[in-house]
């Protein structure tokens, strides 16, 4: 077991292999905070994920859940505060992999070129060995395995179609397999569902939630609307203002912990099967805010 | 047959050495123009080249001002434009579009006093012409193996950075997220593009050298799937350009006005815009003809026609 690595001297913030202490866990944050300038991104953050876990990042714009993914990714270093990954795995990002990283990642808001000249099975292939310098060789094993994860996210019909040229659903799809053949056991998707219709959406969530049961593969996706996943999420993690609350949606989608995040009246209502949080009456006596926080980790 | 044959390729074409120096040359610059112009392309860094070749400008003319072959001119200040850019700006989109902008105005000024003091001292109106709009017919077969050597340095470049590039051209923050280095990917290849800037102002001008470098390479992106043929598909299609190009040129000098030979940078441009509408058009019918066949297919909703933000 590896204590956390220190990112530098002068950053406290620590990213690193480590041994989390129930064991269990894939991923663990402790006390995250990431602060640009005077703004504060993230505010002790912290949660774990464990594998085969479907845990929904809900937020609205701007409250700092691609900044958490990519603090996850190594691509930001927290000001303060550790993310440890399980242990036996390279690190990710800054740390520069040399095995199969513990995590894959689908960016937000991809709509490719139309004229970039890569097949969708070409995306999937640089998911391979993409980081690599050269040209690389083909094998019969290599087109094997990227015909195999083609399938496995049902992409096989359009694997030889210019990927710029696909729908929004079958690009995040091909980009779920480019993340998937590096063999990662902790997939993060930053609001993959922004771009695709319900039907799309809905085939995106219900893949994800089969690879999460089927292969034991923790998913860890950012969304602004909550009530696609409610059905497939095993856990959810809160963030509004740069602070987070986790834990089963029953623990945390209510009116008094969501009011606590928010620091101001809000009420949690169920319409027609749908979970709506809105703005709710002033009361005088609201719950302090990170004390609601710390109960439901 | 022969007559066809003689008009086409008239007297003393494969005997002129200069043909034959304009031909090797040409043609190996074209390659390496066409292969780094597609990830330039994928990059939308075709401004940079571009940039690049004007920066290359100041230093053509300035050898001319001191009597040294106009190639390490534009090599040296290609490259070292390529480093100040680099050095400047690269964190942020809009610092990188203003160092550009800062480094190319400087340059421009540059070789504006250059050329005025090579046309006026030296009495020469070619090096104008010779910097601005290339002089194939007149490269010394001296350089030969230098062009050749540069090639290869170029290309090497875009080679040993393939496939973290074309990662990154899909998304720079997967590339980032799987541990390649995207800062240093990218100037590596920004010290290729440079010197393929370079080369490629020798062949046909530094003002031009960026339609080389982009047009068969954003053809090519249009005709081919794959990365590796659309890289075949550029530099096949560079190396027509250019040999054509030359091939018209010599031609020219029995066109009328008789003896007033058209310049081969003109050609090798012209031809390049050709190969570009003649891809589009084709792209074109392709889709159309296509589009009824495919028809709707279950599954996911169509494409989103815009992406906002």
């Amino acid at each position: 077991m590896v204590p956390p690595l220190r990112s530098s001297e002068d950053a406290p913030g620590t990213y690193g292999e480590g041994a989390p202490p129930t064991g269990a866990d894939l991923l663990r944050l402790d006390d995250v905070n990431v602060r640009f300038g005077d703004r504060q991104v993230l505010r002790d953050v912290a949660f774990a994920i464990e594998p085969g876990q479907f845990v929904g990042l809900i937020g609205s714009n701007g409250a700092g859940k691609t900044t958490l993914l990519r603090v996850i990714l190594g691509l930001q270093r927290p000001t303060s505060g550790a993310v440890h990954l399980a242990a036996g795995h390279e690190l990710g990002g800054a740390g520069r992999p040399r095995r199969a990283p513990l995590v894959g990642y689908v960016p937000q808001k991809v709509m490719l070129d139309p004229d970039l000249p890569l097949r969708a099975r070409d995306v999937v292939a640089l998911g391979i060995d993409g980081r690599r310098p050269g040209i690389g060789l083909p094998s019969r094993s290599r087109l094997a395995l990227v015909d195999r994860l083609l399938e496995q996210v049902s992409a096989t019909r359009f694997a030889d179609s210019r990927v710029g040229e696909l729908s929004g659903g079958e690009q995040q799809r091909v980009l779920i397999a480019h993340a998937l053949i590096g063999r990662p056991r902790l997939l993060l998707l930053d609001e993959p569902l922004a771009n695709l219709d319900l039907n799309a959406g809905q085939d995106v969530v219900n893949l994800l939630a089969r690879l999460a049961h089927e292969q034991q593969i923790a998913i860890l996706l950012s969304a602004h609307e909550m009530n696609p996943l409610l059905p497939v999420m095993d856990r959810v993690v809160y963030l509004a203002g740069g602070r987070a609350v986790s834990g089963r949606t029953d623990e945390v989608i209510r009116t008094d912990v969501l009011s606590g995040l928010y620091g101001r009246p809000v009420e949690v209502l169920e319409v027609q099967g749908r979970v709506l949080v809105v703005a709710g009456l002033e009361t005088p006596d609201l719950p302090v805010v990170s004390a609601g926080a710390r109960a439901t980790r | 047959m022969t007559a066809v044959w003689d008009a086409i390729f008239q007297a003393g074409f494969f005997s002129s050495d200069e043909v034959q120096v304009a031909l090797v040359v040409g043609g190996v610059v074209a390659v390496v123009s066409g292969v780094v112009g597609v990830f330039a392309v994928l990059r939308g860094q075709s401004f940079a080249g571009h940039a690049l070749a004007d920066v290359g400008s100041t230093g053509g003319s300035g050898a001319f001002l001191v009597g040294a072959p106009p190639m390490w001119g534009f090599l040296v200040f290609s490259v070292a434009g390529a480093a100040l850019m680099e050095l400047i700006g690269i964190q942020r989109a809009r610092g990188r579009d203003l160092a550009t902008g800062i480094v190319l105005g400087g340059a421009l000024g540059l070789s504006a006093l250059f050329l005025y003091e090579d046309t006026t001292v030296h009495n020469t109106t070619g090096a104008t012409m010779t910097v601005l709009f290339g002089s194939i017919f007149a490269i010394s077969s001296s350089l030969t193996p230098w062009v050749v050597a540069l090639s290869a340095i170029s290309t090497a470049g875009v080679i040993v950075c393939y496939r973290p590039l074309l990662l990154a051209s899909v998304h720079p923050d997967l590339a980032a997220a799987a541990g390649v280095p995207v800062r240093q990917i990218g100037a590596v290849f920004l010290g290729s593009l440079s010197v393929a800037v370079a080369l490629s102002s020798i062949t046909i001008g530094s003002i031009l050298s960026t339609a080389l470098l982009i047009g068969p390479a954003a053809t090519a992106v249009r005709l081919a799937r794959r990365p590796g043929l659309a890289m075949l598909w550029s530099a096949l299609i560079a190396v027509v350009s250019v040999w054509l190009g030359v091939l018209l040129a010599y031609d020219s000098y029995t066109w009328p006005p008789k003896h007033q030979a058209w310049p081969a940078s003109f050609f090798v441009v012209a031809v390049v815009f050709l190969f570009y509408l003649g891809a589009d058009a084709g792209v074109s019918l392709r889709a159309r003809l296509r589009r009824p066949a495919a028809g709707q297919v279950a599954g996911d909703g169509p494409a989103p026609a815009g992406v906002s933000g």
